[in-house]
């Protein structure tokens, strides 16, 4: 393995359900401690991407690689390895709501046998404060908890086992503009304290740009765009413009009717 | 001719995906089972589930139990007066409660309550990703979500079937000496004389594979749930309905299997 070895890299990527192609060979390579932004519309395939690297949903063709090693081809308890290594935030942070705070963020720990059920509860306070929280929050239940709260406790639970991926799905969705600001600081914070590699998919172009170093555009199943977090606004593809801008008008036309 | 053709396609299309509907459901009962037996094994989950299936299904089961006992006592005293065989009373309640009311009451109440719980919770988990975390998180969803249940299912209903026996007999003991005239020693002697022990234990096996079947129909149908607060309301309606079929079903193949010569 080269210093080179992308974290992440996928060739070809093919995904349909039915007749509905999701994702029509995808190839984007993430490098190793970046941030990178997939932005595109509702139904563009983004959560489809995320869930087929995590091995939630298997692809129908195409190479999923991490540290250079095939996903795809791993057989059971490696991919169940590689799967504990990456720490995931749902969009609507799917907590599990039979439990405390508490077991939420110390799940996978427990899981992986990394602490014991007698010091968890303790551990879980560290890991709250880390997403702002006071430990006290642990002894709550989800559903007593705001949206923003449910979010930084989901943050919690994708940072607890200290993954060296990163997926965020839709960080800021649901939130108001301020607590999304805070989420978003709060997610830099953490992927920049564990030295992660992260993907996020949003359509919110301010949380893209807090969030990223790179970005992509996912159109129709297949990337249209790559490049800096920074050019997102000015990037000249009329495309990723329309997109970013919010404009009417433009190659994009929204498929009201299916 | 096109016709004929159009419906020999519709009947192949819906004979197909019949074929396919079980084969799904035999693959995820199989996966289900094995994981009962492989660690890790999740405690606090089975306990939690057993607690709800087993005891918290008592106080329904019982009154169930009790007023079923009750209703055999009077309807066969009816009917078995007109023949001045009434004596047969006491027989024919212990029969019926043991080898089927006992069971098969039981089980469709505990389809109801439980059956239903468990395809509304694990459904609500699947819609709002909560199975795909814990896939995250290292869990087996199989492991952790569907083999508690199943094993509650298997280990409760025999359990809750025994009470529902002794509370049947009792219900038809206190109608036939409170309302009929019986005495209640000769009652309890007639009972006695006609408790068998393959009639206890027939109800007891099918029993554990009611239980299995009202867990394995919620967990199916939980676990395949999708579309939001509608799926989860028809995972939950096809849970129960499916159960209670299945459970009528297969008591009458174990019926035809060990009581038919």
């Amino acid at each position: 393995m080269t210093g080179t070895t992308p974290k992440i890299r996928i060739r070809d990527l093919h995904k349909s359900f039915g007749t509905k192609k999701v994702l029509d060979g995808v190839s984007m390579d993430v490098a190793q401690g970046t941030s990178f932004v997939v932005i595109g519309g509702s139904g563009s395939g983004k959560s489809v991407l995320l869930r087929c690297i995590l091995g939630l949903i298997t692809p129908d063709s195409g190479i999923i690689e991490i540290d250079g090693e095939n996903v795809l081809e791993a057989p059971e308890k490696r991919r169940e390895k590689l799967r504990s290594e990456i720490g995931m935030l749902f969009q609507n942070a799917a907590l599990f709501d039979s439990l405390t705070v508490w077991e939420n963020v110390t799940f996978g720990l427990l899981a992986l046998h990394k602490i014991t059920r007698k010091n968890a509860r303790g551990h879980a306070g560290t890991i709250l404060a880390q997403v702002g929280l006071d430990p006290s929050v642990g002894d709550l239940y989800p559903s007593e908890l705001s949206g923003g709260m449910q979010k930084r406790v989901g943050l919690a639970r994708a940072i607890a086992a200290q993954p060296n991926i990163l997926f965020f799905d839709e960080p800021t969705t649901g939130l108001d503009p301020i607590m999304g600001a805070v989420i978003d600081g709060l997610i830099v914070d953490c992927v920049k304290k564990l030295g992660s590699t992260a993907i996020a998919i949003t359509h919110d172009m301010a949380s893209a740009q807090r969030i990223g170093d790179e970005a992509a555009m996912l159109y129709k199943g297949k990337l249209i765009w790559q490049g800096p977090a920074s050019s997102l606004m000015n990037s000249g593809n009329p495309y990723v413009d329309q997109f970013t801008h919010g404009r009417r008008e433009g190659p994009i036309s929204m498929e009201l009717r299916r | 001719m096109d016709m004929v053709l159009d419906l020999v396609a519709r009947l192949g299309r819906a004979t197909l995906s019949l074929i396919r509907a079980a084969g799904a459901l035999a693959l995820f009962a199989a996966s289900g089972l094995s994981h009962i037996v492989r660690p890790p094994f999740y405690g606090r989950v089975f306990l939690s589930t057993f607690l709800e299936t087993g005891f918290f299904s008592l106080p329904v089961v019982a009154l169930t139990a009790l007023f079923s006992g009750g209703v055999i006592a009077l309807q066969s005293y009816t009917g078995f007066a007109q023949y001045h065989a009434q004596s047969a009373i006491a027989g024919i309640v212990v029969l019926a409660v043991t080898r089927e009311l006992g069971p098969v009451l039981a089980g469709l109440m505990v389809a109801g309550r439980v059956g239903a719980a468990m395809a509304a919770q694990i459904g609500t988990m699947r819609v709002t990703d909560q199975i795909d975390a814990l896939t995250t998180l290292s869990t087996n969803p199989m492991k952790y979500l569907v083999a508690p249940r199943l094993l509650a299912g298997l280990i409760a209903l025999p359990l809750l079937v025994l009470v529902a026996d002794i509370l049947g007999v009792a219900g038809g003991f206190t109608v036939a000496v409170v309302k009929l005239g019986f005495s209640a020693p000769a009652y309890i002697t007639a009972t006695l004389n006609s408790l068998k022990t393959i009639d206890v234990t027939v109800g007891l096996v099918k029993a554990a594979l009611f239980g299995f079947l009202i867990a394995l129909m919620g967990c199916y149908y939980g676990y395949n749930s999708k579309g939001g607060a509608e799926g989860v309301g028809s995972a939950t309606t096809a849970a129960v309905v499916a159960a209670s079929i299945m459970l009528l079903a297969f008591d009458y193949l174990l019926t035809d299997l060990f009581f038919s010569q």
